[in-house]
């Protein structure tokens, strides 16, 4: 569980003037933070904004960018649009999911690391199928590729830590 | 401008500022049907059942249609019919239609449209909504099966309540209307105004019946069951039994309520004497002290939410003063533990307010380590209960309210309209009570149905500015306007429900004329009354002498935590 700075936060909505309709600016500060958007600091932001807890929670459940739910150190963004999938991102997929244990119904590792999320372009087509980490993007994958490309994502962690 | 006309179904009707096509259509008796739009709100086009067709064929939603000089729609062609039905076969789909048992069963637009336009087979599979239903609320049970995503509760809570404790999360096909992070919606900021439930067309939100435990109280010989009834609910009963609206059926509610096999029967008009006594005594005393104004008025227990919400600061200036259900509460308790100690009571109360049952259960309403109001019934609880005996209601003879606390003053009657609670303390305060000088104040600028009213009126030496705000959202304006220092009152009474009790969300839903008849019905019953002002009640002494004694400012006032604050 995370917990939440508050002095943070404030610092956010500070440089917003508290401003409600600056909301989704706010939120995507906030996810920038801790790359979801917690309850408790949702439940403040819209105390300061002036906002209800129903409205800020409608806005963030709109919008597909933004995520309720705790994601993991990694985010793996691999793309399903046109382009990548006609050059086999289903197989990297495949790959992705087979390697880390994940699926579509369970995308977050219970270690915390990774979370894999399908998209539908990332506006990189000549380069498909690509994926994102983050925010580097990786082209021309192969499934080959993307295991390697997850075990030197584990190997980093475990050096960090 | 000339005078501009459009035609509809080839009949010529005149456009008169009307907002959209859908009210000149209903302005000129066509009901054309619509789930999502109110009047009052703002308009969201989402049902599309209120469709039209124009002249080449083109079909648009009515409610978002501008009328124009000349312009010809259709709102009964073969395509219109089509549509509607499919729209409706549709929205039966998602929906949990078990109607006998539902809450709202004949009370339900979407079950009424189904009749009318001869919905007998949905051609799809039911996928209806499976998320929980919420009945953490003591006043409103929310039931996601039942929602056709109108939105009509979410614009009613954010725009006439300024509230907003839900609203629609999601997108698409997975959108509900839902609470912040769908939390138990007695864990939110909701006021239990109940208005979502009377303005939502379905069984989606309906309010808590309690029908049952009334019964069980009632026909159980361990019990002597006593019943207050709250002012506005004469006028809100006569109209489910055919009478006309907004009638003053006092009489007959203690009839069948007596019939049903209640043992007490009183009317609430006599404690908001009290607490017109409590309340202008306070206020003078403001006054006198020089104390913090505006003072604000407390019966309203949609409006003390909302004040612990959003303006727990104001909270001081809240008058401690309790409601006319706490203040009946109080005293059935207190006279009864005299008279009949052995007796074990059971004090209901008839409300036209959903709010009230959550202030029944509030700490503060328990005093001596007893609740004061064991159940709180809608006026809609009673009008069921009354089906239920299978009572001819329209026929029963009159009654009075049993002894000792039988007399009210017209002062206490009129509580249960935006205004009437000003006008008591008014007439009190004068302390004239004189054909001119009641028909002095009553023209003061206190009446009305409007949102918000602010007028000034002298009391001997004294002028005093006055606001009268009905929906929270007016108050809110008020609120701002004074704490911006553009506005000064000395005193502001604030109703949660838009036009006052009458129009509380426990009464059986209506429109707005229906709410006017009320207002009218009120005031008839304040004239009919032989005493006009609270200090011509005849019981208050008895009552400040007998039965209180020492105790009226601990039984009579009521401290929220907030009080202490500031």
């Amino acid at each position: 569980m995370i917990t939440v700075d508050y002095a943070k936060v404030d610092e956010i909505l500070d440089s917003y003037r508290y401003d409600p309709s600056k909301v989704i600016a706010i939120m995507q500060d906030i996810q920038k933070i801790y790359r979801y958007l917690p309850q408790e600091a949702l439940a403040y932001t819209a105390k300061k904004l002036k906002i209800s807890e129903a409205r800020i929670f409608g806005v963030a459940t709109f919008y597909e960018n933004f995520s309720l739910e705790s994601k993991g150190k990694y985010v793996i963004k691999v793309c399903a649009g046109t382009a990548c999938h006609v050059r086999k991102s289903a197989k990297v997929l495949e790959a992705i999911f087979q390697e880390t244990g994940l699926s579509r119904e369970n995308p977050t590792s219970e270690d915390g690391l990774f979370t894999i999320e399908i998209v539908s372009c990332l506006g990189a087509c000549g380069l498909a199928p690509t994926m994102m980490v983050n925010d580097t993007t990786h082209s021309s994958m192969t499934p080959e590729k993307a295991v390697a490309l997850i075990r030197a994502l584990r190997e980093e962690a475990e050096h960090e830590a | 401008m000339a005078e501009q006309f459009m035609t509809i179904d080839g009949i010529k009707v005149p456009i008169r500022g009307e907002r959209n096509v859908l009210e000149v259509a209903r302005n000129n008796g066509i009901d054309i049907p619509s789930l999502c739009y109110d009047p009052d709100l703002s308009i969201y086009g989402g049902c599309r059942l209120c469709i039209v067709e124009n002249e080449r064929g083109g079909i648009d939603a009515s409610c978002s249609m501008i009328p124009r000089d000349e312009m010809v729609i259709y709102t009964n062609t073969p395509k219109l019919r089509k549509h509607r039905k499919m729209i409706l076969e549709l929205l039966l789909a998602a929906h949990n239609c078990d109607c006998p048992t539902c809450e709202k069963d004949g009370d339900c637009k979407l079950q009424a449209y189904a009749r009318r336009y001869g919905v007998k087979r949905v051609r799809f599979d039911n996928d209806h909504s499976k998320l929980r239903i919420d009945r953490s609320s003591k006043a409103i049970v929310r039931d996601p099966g039942k929602c056709v995503l109108c939105g009509e509760c979410v614009r009613m809570c954010q725009e006439i309540q300024n509230v907003a404790a839900i609203d629609f999360a999601n997108r698409g096909s997975k959108a509900v209307v839902t609470t912040g992070f769908h939390k138990p919606l007695a864990e939110t900021n909701c006021v239990n105004c109940g208005q979502c439930a009377a303005i939502c067309p379905t069984g989606a939100i309906s309010i808590k019946n309690e029908a049952d435990e009334g019964w069980k109280a009632i026909q159980d010989p361990e019990f002597k069951t006593v019943v207050q009834i709250a002012p506005a609910v004469r006028a809100g009963v006569g109209e489910r039994f055919g009478l006309p609206a907004g009638a003053n059926v006092i009489g007959k509610i203690v009839t069948a309520l007596k019939r049903m096999g209640v043992d007490e029967v009183y009317d609430t008009s006599l404690s908001a004497d009290i607490t017109i006594m409590e309340e202008s005594a306070e206020f003078l005393e403001k006054l006198k002290t020089g104390a913090k104004l505006p003072m604000f008025t407390s019966c309203c227990p949609g409006w003390i939410k909302h004040v612990e919400n959003a303006h727990p600061e104001l909270m001081p200036q809240v008058s401690t003063t309790g409601s006319p259900m706490e203040i009946f509460g109080a005293l059935i308790r207190q006279y009864f533990k005299k008279n009949e100690p052995e007796r074990k009571i059971y004090s209901i109360a008839v409300m036209p307010c959903t709010a009230k049952k959550y202030e029944a259960s509030r700490p503060e309403l328990v005093k001596d380590g007893e609740r004061l109001i064991d159940l709180v019934l809608t006026t809609q609880e009673l009008c069921r209960m009354i089906e239920e005996a299978g009572m001819d209601f329209a026929a029963l003879p009159d009654s009075e309210p049993d002894a000792p606390f039988a007399p009210y003053t017209g002062g206490g009657v009129i509580f249960g309209v935006t205004g009437g609670v000003t006008e008591a303390v008014i007439r009190k305060v004068v302390g004239d009570t004189s054909e001119a000088s009641l028909k002095t104040i009553a023209d003061c600028g206190v009446r009305g149905l409007e949102g918000i009213k602010s007028f000034e009126v002298t009391a001997g030496e004294t002028s005093l500015r006055i606001a009268v705000v009905s929906g929270l959202k007016n108050a809110d304006r008020v609120i701002a306007a004074v704490q911006a220092g553009e506005a000064s009152y000395d005193f502001i009474e604030v109703m949660a429900c838009p036009n006052g009790c009458i129009g509380g969300a426990g009464q059986p839903s209506c429109a707005k004329p229906v709410k006017v008849a009320r207002f009218r019905g009120l005031f008839e019953a304040d004239e009919a009354c032989e005493l006009r002002s609270c200090e011509q009640n005849p019981a208050l002494d008895y009552i400040y002498r007998e039965v209180i004694g020492e105790r009226a400012h601990d039984l009579f006032h009521v401290h929220y935590p907030d009080h202490k604050n500031g």
